[in-house]
């Protein structure tokens, strides 16, 4: 009732598939897991109105086709079990066992909480581009952007080619960074020319640094933000936010596996050797997982990491030039969106914290650590263990976040007692 | 030195039930926690309030227990929701035993009422098919045990309890050091559960463990709390480990699935070994959970003394020490009890129950 493969990869955002691929063109036998139910990870996202880029169509296309590699969609790791993960998909449980495992589980937004943010019609930056994507209509709905990051921009232009009227994109970093970043985008062309192609598409959208959302109104749902910027706060009427404030690694695989994480800040990323390879033995990590760096440092870790993880270093170190120079315009896109403390006193003390358990920031007064507050309030008891809350309150410097356990996330009662385990390739 | 009526050691549910009744008999309470309030095995248990009638001392503890946890029944921390319980018979040998019980139960005072099939399924439509009937004790109740335990300690230093944040390190003469050196004295009062033989090795402690999952929110499922009679096999044999059906219907919606009790493992991590067969019984009983999802599972230790009975009053060979400890898996329920016959028997006050069966002295004799 298990499934073997020699490279098993979680994770098909661009540095999963570039690890299945480069793991099997060594003759491997790869299995790759996403819970999505197609691959490109968040990026490359597919849109049901609009090709994929090139790029995107060509690493899934030669992945997905490749003989040696198993695709499994819409498949999540419950647990980490007797040497193996305990995996589910929408129909049955599985088991896989792995000579190597990559971990490829990306990242995900880090949402803040600020007055009214619980509103219908407010999203993460992320959170928009995916529901433009799977076809929410956006046609002629007022949209604002807010937070921080390159994904702003990429939101932007995905609202707006799915027909949205894009009024501003908010961002909390200061003009100062922004044109700093921007004189040094010199260094890496290809970034430049990116850059350039979205300023085009957003053309006519207004930009504004040093700006932050303060609160959002409306009383069913959104009608208004205010937002708080270098001329004051301005007082827009829209139907749709999206705001987020840059990316958290997933690393809650990697840290049930025993995997050490590294602290950046007050959140935390898999600490990761030259050939990617974890503290664990036979276990990699590539991607935004080792520290936030786009696209093209996933696609060339990915690849070293497959590389590595079949054996054939050889040609992983051929990458690990491409790697340094791509992780180097990582740390200077994180240096130019690192997070204005303005935006840790958005919340006030009525607003919520927990959306799961409906926990307010002035409930938890008084506790020292995540537990406590956990075992009093029910913050971080919910459906998401955390995930949103948890991430929030540490980046707003109260506690880190407290003790992972089983399930990674909600698993079927059945899966958990093996009633319902199946198995792909009989052996 | 910091002098005190009385030194309260471990701020778990059974702890804290004493500081709250000592403070308000007046003692001057010190209590010393070095964890979250109920953190312990208190904030792992599943909260059922059950008497449970296997042996005569546990069942008047539970009874007598029982009868205090009304004043909670309004109290908004404590969760308080009278589910009432519901023993599944899963064949007629287990549906045989039931006038017994009911027998049993009644002579303690506890009322409960046989059940056939027919308004099993009427109470619990979610049940599998084919079981035979049940006992039903519909006074009984589920609560929310770290919640009561930091109210109980809230109650107590609002009567001008002093809560210090630090490990009791040694017992001695004139009370207890803890690990920052500072000197308590007066008597003290050890209600460190598992960590008992830490300060008094004397008592034997073993650690049994036990898992639980609950799943997301899903009111209505479930109305009582289920457990099968079989249950007491489980709960009382000395197996290394067993699991046995055990689901509660909490106030949240959510459904809190245990148990299993398990001897030689002693660190927190998760066994899926042991969480599919809790689970696999589950099912048995209610297969209509099997698409439910689970959100966290987690583990606790009960704290098991040497015959089952948590020990309540003197600790052999100290003249100012006492103990409550030993409570197992029943130690939520039997808190309130357990706090008023210890400190009536320090105060040198009759108890409302005979104390000798908990008496620590009998591993002693
Ligand atoms: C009635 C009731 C209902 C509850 N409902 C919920 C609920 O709906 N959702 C929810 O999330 N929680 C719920 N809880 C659980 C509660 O919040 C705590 O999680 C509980 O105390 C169990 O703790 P824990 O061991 O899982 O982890 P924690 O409380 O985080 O930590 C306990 C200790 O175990 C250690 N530990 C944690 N993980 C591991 C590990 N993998 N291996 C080894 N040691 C570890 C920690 O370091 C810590 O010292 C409920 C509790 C009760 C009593
Ligand atoms: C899975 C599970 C389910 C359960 N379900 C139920 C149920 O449904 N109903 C029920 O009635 N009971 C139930 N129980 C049993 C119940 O949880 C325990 O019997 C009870 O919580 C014991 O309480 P306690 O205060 O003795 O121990 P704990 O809650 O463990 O408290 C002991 C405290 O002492 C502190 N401590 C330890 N050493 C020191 C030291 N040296 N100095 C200072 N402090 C110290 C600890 O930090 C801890 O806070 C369950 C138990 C488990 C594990």
């Amino acid at each position: 009732m298990t499934d073997r493969y020699d490279v098993l990869v979680v994770g098909a955002g661009p540095a999963g598939l570039a690890a299945a691929h480069a793991a099997a063109s060594h003759g491997a036998r790869v299995g790759l897991i996403d819970e999505q139910m197609t691959a490109g990870g968040q990026v490359w996202r597919q849109d049901v109105q609009h090709a994929s880029p090139a790029l995107a169509r060509r690493s899934i296309g030669r992945t997905l086709d490749h003989p040696a590699i198993d695709w499994l969609a819409q498949t999540r790791v419950v647990t980490v079990e007797d040497g193996g993960l305990l995996v589910e998909d929408p129909r049955r449980a599985r088991r896989l066992h792995y000579q190597t495992l990559v971990l490829a589980t990306g990242a995900r937004e880090l949402l803040l909480p600020f007055p009214g943010w619980t509103l219908p019609g407010i999203t993460g930056a992320g959170g928009l581009q995916a529901l433009a994507k799977q076809g929410w209509p956006l046609a002629g709905r007022r949209v604002v952007i807010a937070g921080s990051g390159p994904l702003l921009l990429a939101a932007a232009a995905t609202a707006k080619r799915h027909g949205a009227h894009v009024l501003g994109i908010y961002e909390q970093s200061s003009t100062e960074n922004i044109q700093r970043f921007a004189r040094s985008l010199w260094r890496w062309p290809a970034k430049a020319v990116q850059a350039m192609g979205l300023r085009a598409q957003l053309a006519g959208v207004p930009y504004r640094c040093g700006s932050v959302v303060r609160r959002a109104h409306g009383e069913t749902e959104l009608h208004a933000v205010d937002v708080d910027g270098p001329r004051g706060i301005e007082h827009i009427a829209c139907d749709q936010l999206a705001v987020g404030y840059g990316l958290l690694a997933n690393v809650e695989l990697a840290q049930s596996l025993g995997c050490t994480l590294q602290l950046q800040g007050a959140h935390a990323y898999v600490d990761t050797d030259r050939y990617q390879r974890t503290s664990v033995d036979g276990i990699y990590a590539a991607g935004e997982l080792c520290g936030i760096g786009g696209r093209d440092t996933a696609r060339i870790e990915g690849a070293i990491a497959g590389h590595a993880a079949a054996g054939k270093t050889a040609d992983a170190d051929r990458l690990l030039q491409s790697r340094q120079h791509a992780r180097h315009f990582a740390d200077a896109l994180n240096q130019c969106f690192a997070l204005d403390p303005r935006v840790h006193a958005l919340a006030q003390p009525d607003t919520l914290v927990c959306r799961c358990e409906d926990v307010s920031l002035s409930a938890l007064d008084g506790y020292m650590d995540a537990r406590s507050a956990k075992l009093a309030t029910r913050c971080g008891m919910g459906a998401c263990q955390g995930r949103i809350c948890g991430s929030a309150l540490a980046e707003l410097g109260r506690f880190p976040r407290s003790g992972q356990r089983p399930p990674l996330f909600p698993a079927r009662l059945s899966t958990l007692a093996g009633t319902n385990l199946s198995s792909i390739n009989k052996p | 030195m910091k002098s005190h009526d009385l030194i309260i050691v471990g701020a778990g549910i059974v702890g804290a039930a004493c500081a709250d009744y000592a403070s308000a008999e007046g003692l001057r309470v010190a209590i010393v926690e070095p964890g979250p309030i109920g953190g312990g095995a208190t904030a792992a248990a599943m909260g059922h309030l059950v008497a449970m009638d296997d042996d005569p001392a546990e069942l008047a503890l539970a009874h007598y227990s029982l009868g205090l946890w009304e004043a909670f029944v309004d109290l908004p921390q404590a969760e308080y929701s009278r589910c009432g319980t519901l023993w599944i018979a899963s064949n007629q040998a287990d549906y045989a035993r039931i006038p017994d019980k009911l027998a049993r139960l009644a002579a303690a005072g506890v009322h409960a009422e046989q059940v056939d099939a027919e308004q099993l399924y009427r109470l619990e439509p979610a049940l599998a098919a084919g079981l035979a009937g049940g006992m039903r004790v519909p006074g009984e109740a589920v609560v929310y045990p770290p919640g009561v335990a930091q109210y109980l300690i809230g109650q107590a230093m609002a009567r001008g309890a002093q809560l210090y944040r630090q490990r009791a390190h040694q017992l001695n003469s004139g009370g207890v050091r803890l690990s920052d050196n500072t000197q308590l004295s007066g008597n003290v009062l050890i209600a460190t559960g598992c960590a008992l033989p830490q300060l008094l090795p004397q008592l034997p402690m073993r650690s049994r463990k036990g898992h639980l999952v609950i799943t997301d929110r899903h009111p209505g499922l479930v109305h009582h709390q289920l457990l099968e009679l079989g249950y007491a096999d489980s709960a009382h044999g000395s197996d290394d480990s067993s699991v046995a059906f055990n689901v509660q219907p909490r106030p949240t919606g959510q459904i809190l699935i245990g148990s299993s009790r398990e001897y030689g493992s002693e660190t927190a991590d998760i066994s899926m070994t042991m969480v599919r067969r809790m689970l696999a019984r589950t099912l048995q009983f209610l297969p209509g959970l099997s698409e439910l999802d689970a959100i966290r599972i987690w583990t606790g230790f009960r704290p098991v003394s040497v015959d089952g009975l948590p020990y309540l009053g003197r600790a052999p060979q100290h003249a100012n020490v006492w103990v409550a400890a030993g409570h197992e898996g029943l130690g939520v329920t039997t808190s309130l009890g357990s706090a008023r016959i210890l400190i009536d028997q320090l105060l040198g006050r009759a108890t409302a129950i005979d104390p000798r069966p908990y008496d620590p002295m009998r591993v002693a004799a």
